[in-house]
């Protein structure tokens, strides 16, 4: 029988740290099948190693390797809501899925937005990504009271 | 939005199946606590046995039990077996689809449907039951599956 790598014991969720970055970009260009090497040393600038209690860029560490990464932030009055947490970037190393890690970024991201004095969670997610739309909403999560609109500008 | 009965009795059937799992239930219980014909019933539940959501048990405590992967199986893979949403070949059968009112409002109608269907394609079985439990709705109307525990 197959053991999920991380089953009985779950990975450490801390702060990313310059040296994660490499294994960030790693993970982020397997998934997505694009390298954003500069993307990636921009956002970690503005949202790694704790800088504000308002940014978090965490992620999930556990045999010496960096298993996935989650990235949010408190957002203020926009779209006339309340300050609330949103997520905007969740990935899991593609071999460790199905061992808790995403769950548990999830839930650390969660801990932080309380500690930052919100008591709400969002994201948005493209409509064919059944993929993270499941696992989001296997954590509870529901439609939110808003609709994405867009236009083509071209 | 609303489904056709079929796939309500569907849904409502694979719920009841997967929250008591390996446990064999009867029709006649499914069919008495959603007040609808044991016949129309055992329809339904022939088609998802068909698509393996189901087993059939034989002999005494028959019925049907789940044979799902309900951290897999989601509400879509159940609603597809029994009708197709955004059917377009329906839509366009309706009076007025051909004008320029008619197809601006097709547009609309076709951003709806696929909402809806990311919506039940997101949703497995497993989410379902958490949902359930959050909303205590098996508090509020014992089901068949609780006498079975009990039983």
């Amino acid at each position: 029988m197959k053991v999920p790598k991380h089953a009985g014991e779950g990975p450490r969720v801390r702060p990313a740290e310059a040296a994660d970055l490499d294994q960030v970009i790693a993970i982020d260009a397997e998934v997505t099948g694009e390298k954003k090497t500069d993307y990636w040393y921009e956002l970690f600038h503005r949202y790694g190693s704790g800088r504000s209690r308002q940014r978090l860029f965490l992620v999930a560490e556990s045999g010496g390797e960096i298993q996935g990464f989650i990235i949010g932030e408190v957002r203020d009055w926009e779209f006339g809501s309340p300050p609330c947490g949103w997520v905007f970037g969740i990935s899991v190393r593609p071999g460790a899925r199905l061992g808790g890690v995403a769950t548990r970024l999830l839930e650390a991201i969660c801990a932080g937005f309380r500690h930052a004095g919100v008591d709400q969670v969002r994201t948005l997610i493209a409509r064919d990504n059944s993929l993270v739309l499941s696992f989001f909403r296997s954590q509870g999560m529901m439609a939110a009271p808003f609709i994405p609109l867009e236009k083509d500008l071209k | 939005m609303k489904l056709q009965i079929s796939t309500s009795l569907a849904l409502y059937s694979t719920l009841e199946f997967a929250a008591n799992a390996g446990q064999p239930i009867s029709a006649a219980d499914i069919a008495a606590k959603y007040h609808v014909s044991t016949h129309h019933l055992a329809k339904v539940l022939r088609e998802l046995v068909r698509a393996g959501i189901l087993e059939s048990t034989r002999g005494v405590g028959g019925g049907y039990r789940f044979g799902g992967n309900a951290q897999r199986l989601t509400l879509m893979d159940v609603i597809e077996l029994f009708e197709d949403i955004g059917d377009r070949a329906g839509r366009n059968r309706q009076p007025g689809v051909s004008t320029d009112v008619g197809g601006a409002l097709a547009v609309v109608l076709a951003e709806i449907d696929e909402i809806a269907k990311a919506t039940f394609r997101s949703i497995t079985v497993g989410t379902m039951l958490k949902l359930i439990e959050r909303q205590g709705l098996h508090d509020k109307a014992p089901t068949p599956l609780r006498k079975a525990r009990r039983g």
